[in-house]
Order: structure tokens, then C-alpha cells, then sequence
């Protein structure tokens, strides 16, 4: 093992994967993925569903299917990989530290870094659930661990606050295997997940959602033994007469998922408070010269291609950086979000970009439109940029659109072009 | 009959596990006995984990004599037991004058109870001291002796030195019963058996009124448990600007709503004080949460409810005991006794706030009680009072961090990635003198699963070390003891093959 080198990638999710891939193909030589579990893949390993890979591969197949695809191009681009390390800090000057087993305390220094850590889910507390703390409530994503991986079941009866992904997938799964799903239980007026996991996974296996619900009290000193439920109004107040208590012994939450940027944050990257990940550009770089992001750590993806594709942008960036001998200075021009559009990512486009390809814009809405929308990016003079439509908009499911490199000329000129969205 | 003890413990909660700890030094056989899995799960793991200066308490009362008698031990017990301790010092913040008079009285009281050096100090001189604090301070009074504790290891360390002093405990214990000989205790039934001893310690914390009622002591004492509740903030999103605590003025209904650091690093807020029933009755409330928040954030307005990762109430042991001083009216006192009716037994009830600062000065009330009595107690000659620390990760330089990994490679792995605790953190405390055998029990001990995931990357992880470690299927892995497992059974295809 070496102490220098030219890229190392945190975390070995699709997102690690891809930038490993791209930085070795684009002159790294010496390329390491350091990963803290004890295999490479990240959470595809534990997603043994179908639903990954139909952009990219134009086929559907299981997590654990998707990654091994990348995992034996990794290795055998000859890669190094340390697994079963937990890297501890990073600094602005891009030294590494790093701890683990087998290998010991390590510091390693690095010309360029692609953070691809991933996310986190959101716990009980950070929605103020409250009642008792007993056993039996998980995240959805500790449960879909616990069974597809541990090969075991956390409960028998379960309710599942949140119409997320991970929460209508383990809502399946558990149906599978022997379970009683009493109820999935959402606060918002509508899914927060995809609609093809709803369709999949609830109505094809008979499971209620219910809309502008949530759950008032969990019961149960040792084991949860029931939750209280409630509807709630627009405002999310309770509807007073409308609680129901449903007995269960195992609550699942699916609310929601946290880019996980404690390291991000030590290294002096700067962090987008809407999207919890870094500030990024369309190379997915930070703020921080040679520090790069790619996937869930950026913002929370819907579809694991997009995550392979920033990882391919971020290493092939990172490999950039690492082998020039000098850093040009680098012109940015901000995009800005506006109203109906919670956030945009990259946040900015580097001026050149688009003289060599197209750049890829990814953003979320903040509330549903069920009809027709036209995304406008238009610079401030009102010169368009690029444009797309799209049958509905919704906050669950990410809107991506290009701006093709026939906008060069009107990008040198833009000072913030803002992205904005329009009922047909 | 098994072995005779000197002295049978009931509870293993802070008051028990120091007494423990104290009378460990003297050559006595000592049992003691805790009815769940593991000792600190009652109040001593709920609370604000403050040293009080000793300047809230009543003048006469129990409360004041032994937080006062505690006070000046803090930096020897902690030093000997490898407790985290930070004497702080603590405010008490007003915003009015009518507050500002409030002070004057709690300066007064505290002069009187022997508090040293408090002063009050201007809102100028506070907002200097701590730019978070409101606005609206109009002064604070300033208790330099105050402190912070870490009540979760110190309960641990003094149970841990007691058994390094020769103490037996008995996890999973309930008492049941007396055994009597005429008007002398001389035992206790327990579901594992019977035990005999000389004495027998009531330090049941919310049960305390029934252990005495069973030896009919005090019919009238009742415990009413007040709840409290708490929510703890990231620390990684939000800090005071120094270790310490700031209450605001007191009323009638109690200290009031603190917010205050923990030498774990988060800041706490809370508590409020709602009576409940029954006596587990540990539910967080909606309403709760938002009495608390409304609360702090007239202390320290810049918090923000994003910063929550955590919440859990406590139960105060609210008694009804009046204070036995001639000419002091008040109800609510300790109970630190040897009642007259009976024989054989000391009798320790309505241990609440400050009852973790007074611990201290309740064991040795309880010594003093045992000598009266006419207990010759000889000091053991090989009496350690020293509990050896074990290597915390997250506390070491990364210098220290390299060599421990070095020469114990289990510390290189992390398995709280909010918290960095290690494996081999967690393992010590599996193989530690009371050994940690459930879920809590580890988080109490290492801080696992206390950070902002709350243990949904680290539980699998802990599960199966438990599992390997204590040599049963994950399946009867348990949170908190019987009743409280994580898993049911495993899947399907798995369960065939097993
Ligand atoms: C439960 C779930 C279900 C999903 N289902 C679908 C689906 O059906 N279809 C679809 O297309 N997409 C799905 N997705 C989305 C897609 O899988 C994710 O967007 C994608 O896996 C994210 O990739 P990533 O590389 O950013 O992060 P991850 O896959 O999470 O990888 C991050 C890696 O970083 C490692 N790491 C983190 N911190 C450190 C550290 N300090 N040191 C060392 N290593 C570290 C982690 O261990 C992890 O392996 C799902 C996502 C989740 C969470
Ligand atoms: C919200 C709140 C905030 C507080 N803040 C502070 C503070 O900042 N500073 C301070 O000094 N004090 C504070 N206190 C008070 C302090 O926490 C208590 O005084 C102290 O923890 C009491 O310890 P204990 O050992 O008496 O009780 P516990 O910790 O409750 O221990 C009693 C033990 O007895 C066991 N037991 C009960 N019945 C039986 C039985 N039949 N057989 C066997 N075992 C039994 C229980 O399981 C328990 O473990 C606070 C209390 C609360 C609730």
C-alpha cells in the first residue's frame, strides 16, 4: 500500500464506483477506493430488487447485479480497494485518515478527492415522533439490511410511516416474507416515492397507503405494541377525533435521507442547506480546489444511473486536476432555482463546459403538478438556454434536463441563468 | 440458605451503586441486587446530568445538607472512578427584575447552605460570558461550583468499583419480599431465592415506597414520578460557546427549563415536569416537546428545532416526606433513615433532584447511620478505590489513536460512525466486571447509536457482536431485557437452512 495518490475515492457505492472507473481511464495511475463495509457496492448491495440499471444498461436488474458490473471493471482496471476502513477526517490540504482492522491507523495523501459517501436516513427524532422508546422502531433501510443482508426478520406486524422508496420496497419484502404490513402512513397529500413503487410494491400486494396521516404516539415500553395514528390537515395539524390505534409490534420509518457530509464538512466544503450536500459545479467539484462529490452525497438521487453518470463526471474531473501540473483559473456562472423548483444541481457551470459536451441539470419540485409543465433555463436578459416537457411534475422523482453546447456563446454572457417551471 | 451478607443493596441505580461503592471500603459482606439487566436504567440514566451548586435547596432539608456535603467531593470520586466531571460552574439567567430579586433570594440561600463564591453578575458581563444568551438577560447569578457530570459512566464506575471491592451484584434481581425475625429484617425473597443479610438499604428510586411499605415504614410516603422530558441537539450542529448550564430563574413549579452541555458534547434541553402514572410512564409528548422548546428558546434564542436528533424523558421520585429540621415546612425532602419500627433496615426514599449530586453525601449518611447503630466498620487494608479506565477512540489524539489500533487491532474498527466508537470499545464492555449484555447497555456505556442516525448504522453491527460475543442467536438480543428483542426469527430461506 502507498501513502500518496493521484485520486482516492470515499465510499464504493455506485457513485465510488463510477469515479474510480473514470479517473484510472482518464490518466490516474494511482487510483484507491476506501470503503468501510466489508464488500464494495454500498446500499445496492442491499437492494436486492429489481428497478437498476434501465437508463444505462437498458435493462432491468437487482442492486446487487448493477454494482457487480462496475465492481469487475474496477478491479480489473486495477483499482486498489481497501475494505472495512472508516475514514475519520479529511483535511483542505486533502491528507486522509483513516482506521481500520486489518490495516491498521493510516494517512494517506491524496492530489484529488471524490467524497462518495452516500446518504443516511432521517431518525425518529429528527421528525419528533413521539411516545415511548422501545424496541421494534428501525429505519426502513436498518430493516431492508437486517433482511436482505443479516437474513433476518425485525418484526411480524408492521406499520410504515413514509411513502418513500426504501419504505414501499421493504413493504413488499415483508409481505414476502411472512409478514403482516398493516398500513403505510404518509403525511404529505401525496407519495414522496416513485409511482412505479407504489404501483409495485403497495397496490400489487394490497397494502393501504394513507395520505395526510401520520403516527401520534408509538406504544410499548419494551417491544412497540401499537402505534396511535392520525390524519392530518394541510397545515399538519392533527384532525382531533380522527385517531386510530393499529396494533403492531415493529415501526418502520421511510422519511426521508441525509447526504452524509460530517467529512465533507471537516475538509472545508461548503454545504448546500436545501439539498444537504456540497456546492458543486457541473464537474462536481466543490468549493474546496481537488475535493469532488458524486451521488446520494450531493443530493439524494432517484435512479442509480444518474448516480453512475456524476461519478463518471467526478472522476474523470478528479483525474484532471490530480495530473495537471497547473490550475487554470476557473469561470463559473451560478444557477439559480425559482420558485416552484426546490433546488438545481450542479449549482454552477464552468464557462468552458459546454465547449466540449453537454452538462446535465438534475432538480426537484417542491410540491406535485399532475399536468402538463415546461422547465425554462433562461439567462436574465431572457435569452432561453434550453427548455424540456414533462406530463407532471413531483416532488418524489428528479427532473433532468441538458443544456447542449449550442448555448455556449449565451452562458459566456449569463450572470444567473434561473431555472423555473410553467403549467402548459 | 446460601451465604449470610452484612448488607443487601435494593437498586442499582446511583444512590445504590455508591452506597455500594462507599461501604466497599469497609469489611463487609454486600449484595446488591437491581430488578432489571442492567444497573443505571432508571432515573440515573434520565436526567440532566448536573452537579448542583447546592444553592436550590431549602435551607434544613436533606436536599441542601447532603449536595452540600457532596459538593467539594466531585474532583476525587470522579479522578478515582475515571469519571468525566467538568465544574462548570452554572447560571441562573434572569430577564426582569422581579427575577433579578429571585436571584437575590437563591444568592442568599446559597450563602446560607455553604455555597462558595456565587456572585451575580450583569447582563452585560453574561451576554459576555455566553453571546447566545438572550436579549432579554437582565443578570445572572453565577455558581462557579456547579459542574457536569457524565451520570452514565459515574453510575457504571461506582457499581464497578464496588465489585473490584468484593460487592456481588445480581442483575435481573427484583426484590419481592422481606424476611423477618420478629421486628428484624434478616433477608429478602427474590425470585432467584432467598437472601440473608444484617441489613438490608432500600435505594429503589421510584419504587422506594413500596420496598418501604413492605416493611412497614411509612404508610403514608407515596412517590408521585414527575416526568420529564428532553431533547438532545447535534453537537455537530450547535454548541454553547463554553461547557456549562444555564437555568432560568426558578418558580414555584421547579428550576425550569435548562439548557445546558454534556461532557458527551451534545447540549440537552429540557426538562418540564408533568406528573404521571404509572411508574414507567416515559412517553415523549408532542406537547412536551413543544413546552420545552418554547422554554429554551427564551434562554438561547438562536436554536433551532433542525438540530434535534434525540429525545427521552425521565421520572423524578417526587415524594411527600416533610423536612424533620425543627421549624422548616417542607414536604418533598430525602428520606435518609433508619426507621424505629423496624430493625435491620435504612430506609432511603423521594430521591430526586439533586439526588445524582447528592449521592456522595447519601452514602456517607448511610455510613454514619450504620455507625450509630453500633456497626464497628474496619476499613479493608487492600481497599481499592481506583476503577481502571478503558481506552475511549474519539478522546485520543491521533497519534494515540495509531498505537492503540497497533496494539489492539478491534479499535481500528469503527462501528458508530456518528459517534466513532469502536469495536473494541464495545467488546471491553461485553467482557467489563458488570458486563454489558444489551443493546442500551452498550449505548450507555460507549455512547453507540447516540448520534444523528440514532443507531441505524451501527445496530446490525452491535447486534452481531453481542450475538458472537455472548454466544446466543441474534433472535435474543435484546434493547433492554426480556421482552424487548430486535429480531423475531430468521427469513425464510435463511430459517431452512438453519
Ligand atoms: C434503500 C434504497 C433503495 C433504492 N432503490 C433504488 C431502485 O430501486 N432503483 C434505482 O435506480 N435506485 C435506487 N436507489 C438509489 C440508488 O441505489 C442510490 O442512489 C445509489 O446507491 C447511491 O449511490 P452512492 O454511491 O451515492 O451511495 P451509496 O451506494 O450509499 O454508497 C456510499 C458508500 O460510501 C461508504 N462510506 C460512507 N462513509 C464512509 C467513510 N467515512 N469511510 C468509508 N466509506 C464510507 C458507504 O459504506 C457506502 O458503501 C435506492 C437507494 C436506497 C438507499
Ligand atoms: C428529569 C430529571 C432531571 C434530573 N436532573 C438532575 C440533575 O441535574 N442533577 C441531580 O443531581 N439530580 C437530577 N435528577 C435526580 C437524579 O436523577 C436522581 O435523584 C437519581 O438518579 C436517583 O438515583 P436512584 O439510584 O435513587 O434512582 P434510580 O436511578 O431510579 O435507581 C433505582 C433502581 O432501583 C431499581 N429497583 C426498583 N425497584 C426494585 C426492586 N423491587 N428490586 C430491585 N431493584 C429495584 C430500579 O430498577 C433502579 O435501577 C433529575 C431527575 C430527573 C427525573
Amino acid at each position: 500500500m502507498k501513502h500518496k495518490y493521484d485520486v482516492i475515492i470515499i465510499g464504493s457505492g455506485p457513485g465510488g464506483l463510477a469515479a474510480a472507473i473514470a479517473a484510472k481511464k482518464n490518466g490516474a495511475d494511482d487510483v484507491l477506493i476506501i470503503e468501510r463495509d466489508i464488500e464494495l457496492g454500498g446500499i445496492l448491495l442491499q437492494c436486492i430488487h429489481n428497478g437498476f440499471g434501465l437508463e444505462i444498461f437498458n435493462k432491468d436488474m437487482p442492486g446487487p447485479s448493477y454494482a457487480q458490473h462496475f465492481i469487475e471493471e474496477a478491479l480489473g482496471l486495477g483499482i486498489e480497494v481497501i475494505l472495512d476502513t472508516m475514514v475519520l477526517d479529511i483535511t483542505p490540504e486533502r491528507k486522509i485518515t483513516a482506521t481500520s482492522k486489518r490495516i491498521g491507523f493510516i494517512e494517506l495523501q491524496a492530489r484529488a478527492i471524490v467524497l462518495a459517501m452516500g446518504c443516511r436516513e432521517r431518525s425518529r427524532a429528527q421528525i419528533m415522533l413521539p411516545g415511548t422508546r422501545p424496541a421494534g422502531v428501525y429505519t426502513a433501510g436498518t430493516a431492508q439490511r437486517w433482511v436482505n443482508i443479516e437474513g433476518y426478520m425485525p418484526g411480524k406486524r408492521f406499520v410504515i410511516l413514509g411513502s418513500g422508496d426504501i419504505g414501499m420496497i421493504m413493504a413488499r419484502r415483508l409481505t414476502i416474507e411472512g409478514a403482516k404490513v398493516e398500513r403505510v402512513l404518509e403525511i404529505m397529500p401525496y407519495l414522496t416515492g416513485l409511482t412505479r413503487n407504489y404501483v409495485q410494491c403497495l397496490i400489487d400486494y394490497d397494502i393501504t397507503l394513507q395520505k395526510s396521516h401520520t403516527i401520534k404516539n408509538i406504544l410499548g415500553n419494551k417491544r412497540v405494541e401499537a402505534i396511535e395514528s392520525v390524519a392530518v390537515d394541510e397545515k399538519w395539524n392533527p384532525v382531533p377525533g380522527s385517531e386510530e390505534i393499529i396494533p403492531c409490534d415493529t415501526v418502520l420509518l421511510s422519511v426521508g435521507l441525509i447526504p452524509e457530509n460530517e467529512l465533507s464538512k471537516n475538509a472545508g466544503v461548503t454545504l448546500d442547506p436545501i439539498t444537504g450536500g456540497p456546492f458543486v459545479d457541473d464537474r462536481f467539484m466543490t468549493n474546496v480546489p481537488g475535493i469532488f462529490a458524486a451521488g446520494n452525497v450531493v443530493h439524494v438521487y432517484d435512479l442509480v444511473d444518474w448516480v453512475t453518470e456524476a461519478g463518471y463526471v467526478a472522476g474523470r474531473s478528479a483525474a484532471n486536476f490530480a495530473m495537471k501540473e497547473k490550475i487554470t483559473k476557473i469561470s463559473h456562472v451560478p444557477l439559480s432555482a425559482s420558485e416552484n423548483i426546490r433546488y438545481v444541481v450542479p449549482h454552477a457551470i464552468n464557462r468552458e463546459s459546454l465547449k466540449e459536451e453537454t452538462v446535465r441539470l438534475q432538480m426537484r419540485v417542491k410540491t406535485p403538478i399532475e399536468e402538463h409543465v415546461r422547465i425554462i433555463v433562461e439567462d436574465e436578459q431572457g435569452n432561453l438556454l434550453t427548455r424540456k416537457s414533462e406530463a407532471y411534475a413531483r416532488p418524489g422523482e428528479i427532473i433532468t434536463m441538458e443544456i447542449k453546447s449550442d448555448a455556449y456563446d449565451d452562458v459566456q454572457n449569463a450572470k444567473q441563468p434561473i431555472v423555473s417551471l410553467h403549467k402548459r | 440458605m446460601a451465604k449470610e451478607y452484612d448488607v443487601i443493596i435494593i437498586g442499582g441505580g446511583i444512590v445504590g451503586c455508591m452506597v455500594a461503592r462507599f461501604l466497599s471500603r469497609y469489611k463487609l459482606d454486600i449484595l446488591l441486587i437491581e430488578k432489571e439487566v442492567d444497573i443505571g436504567m432508571g432515573t440515573s440514566s434520565a436526567n440532566s446530568a448536573v452537579i448542583h451548586a447546592g444553592y436550590n435547596a431549602l435551607p434544613g432539608t436533606l436536599k441542601a445538607k447532603t449536595n452540600a456535603m457532596s459538593s467539594t467531593l466531585w474532583e476525587q470520586i470522579s479522578a478515582e472512578l475515571g469519571v468525566a466531571f467538568n465544574r462548570s460552574g452554572d447560571y441562573v439567567v434572569a430577564t426582569n427584575t422581579d427575577q433579578m430579586n429571585t436571584l437575590g433570594e437563591l444568592l442568599q440561600q446559597g450563602k446560607t447552605n455553604g455555597v462558595p463564591e456565587m456572585e451575580i453578575i450583569s447582563a452585560y458581563e453574561m451576554r459576555k460570558r455566553e453571546p447566545l444568551i438572550t436579549q432579554d438577560v437582565a443578570g445572572a447569578l453565577w455558581a462557579p461550583t456547579g459542574g457536569l457530570i457524565d451520570t452514565f459512566a459515574l453510575t457504571v464506575a461506582a457499581a464497578e468499583n464496588a465489585v473490584l471491592n468484593g460487592t456481588e451484584i445480581l442483575l435481573d434481581t427484583p426484590f419481592e419480599d422481606f424476611i423477618w425475625e420478629g421486628k428484624r429484617i434478616i433477608g429478602i425473597h427474590t425470585p432467584r431465592g432467598a437472601y440473608k443479610s444484617r441489613w438490608v438499604i432500600n435505594a429503589a428510586g421510584l419504587y422506594a415506597d413500596d420496598v418501604m411499605h413492605k416493611a412497614g415504614v411509612r404508610p403514608d410516603f407515596k412517590i408521585h414520578p414527575r416526568r420529564g422530558e428532553y431533547v438532545i441537539l447535534d453537537k455537530a450542529d450547535f454548541e454553547l460557546t463554553r461547557e456549562t448550564v444555564l437555568f432560568p430563574t426558578p418558580t414555584e413549579k421547579g428550576k425550569g427549563i435548562v439548557v445546558t452541555s454534556t461532557l458527551h458534547g451534545n447540549v440537552i434541553v429540557g426538562p418540564n415536569a408533568n406528573f404521571v402514572d404509572p411508574k414507567e410512564d416515559k412517553t415523549v409528548t408532542k406537547e412536551g416537546i413543544e413546552e420545552i422548546w418554547t422554554g429554551a428558546k427564551k434562554l438561547v434564542p438562536s436554536i433551532n428545532r433542525r438540530y434535534i436528533i434525540a429525545n427521552f424523558a425521565g421520572l423524578r421520585a417526587h415524594g411527600n416526606a416533610p423536612c424533620l429540621t425543627p421549624g422548616i415546612n417542607y414536604t418533598g425532602d430525602f428520606i435518609i433513615e433508619i426507621p424505629k419500627e423496624v430493625k435491620g433496615f435504612i430506609n432511603l426514599g423521594g430521591l430526586e433532584s439533586p439526588g445524582l449530586s447528592s449521592s456522595p453525601g447519601i452514602a456517607l449518611m448511610v455510613i454514619d447511620l450504620l455507625k450509630d447503630a453500633g456497626e464497628t466498620l474496619l476499613e479493608k487494608p487492600n481497599w481499592n478505590p481506583i476503577r481502571e479506565t478503558r481506552p475511549v477512540f474519539r478522546h485520543l489524539s491521533p497519534t494515540e489513536q495509531a498505537a492503540l489500533v497497533k496494539a489492539n487491532p478491534s479499535y481500528g474498527r469503527v462501528i458508530c460512525r456518528c459517534e466513532t466508537v469502536t469495536e473494541g470499545e464495545i467488546l471491553a464492555e461485553i467482557h467489563a466486571p458488570i458486563p454489558a449484555t444489551t443493546y442500551d447497555a452498550i449505548k450507555r456505556r460507549t455512547w453507540t447509536g447516540t448520534g444523528r442516525c440514532q443507531g441505524g448504522f451501527d445496530m446490525p453491527r452491535v447486534v452481531k457482536i453481542l450475538s458472537d460475543e455472548l454466544g446466543i442467536p441474534p433472535e435474543e438480543i435484546t434493547k433492554k431485557g426480556k421482552e424487548s428483542p430486535y429480531l423475531i426469527r430468521r427469513t425464510k430461506d435463511m430459517g431452512e437452512e438453519a
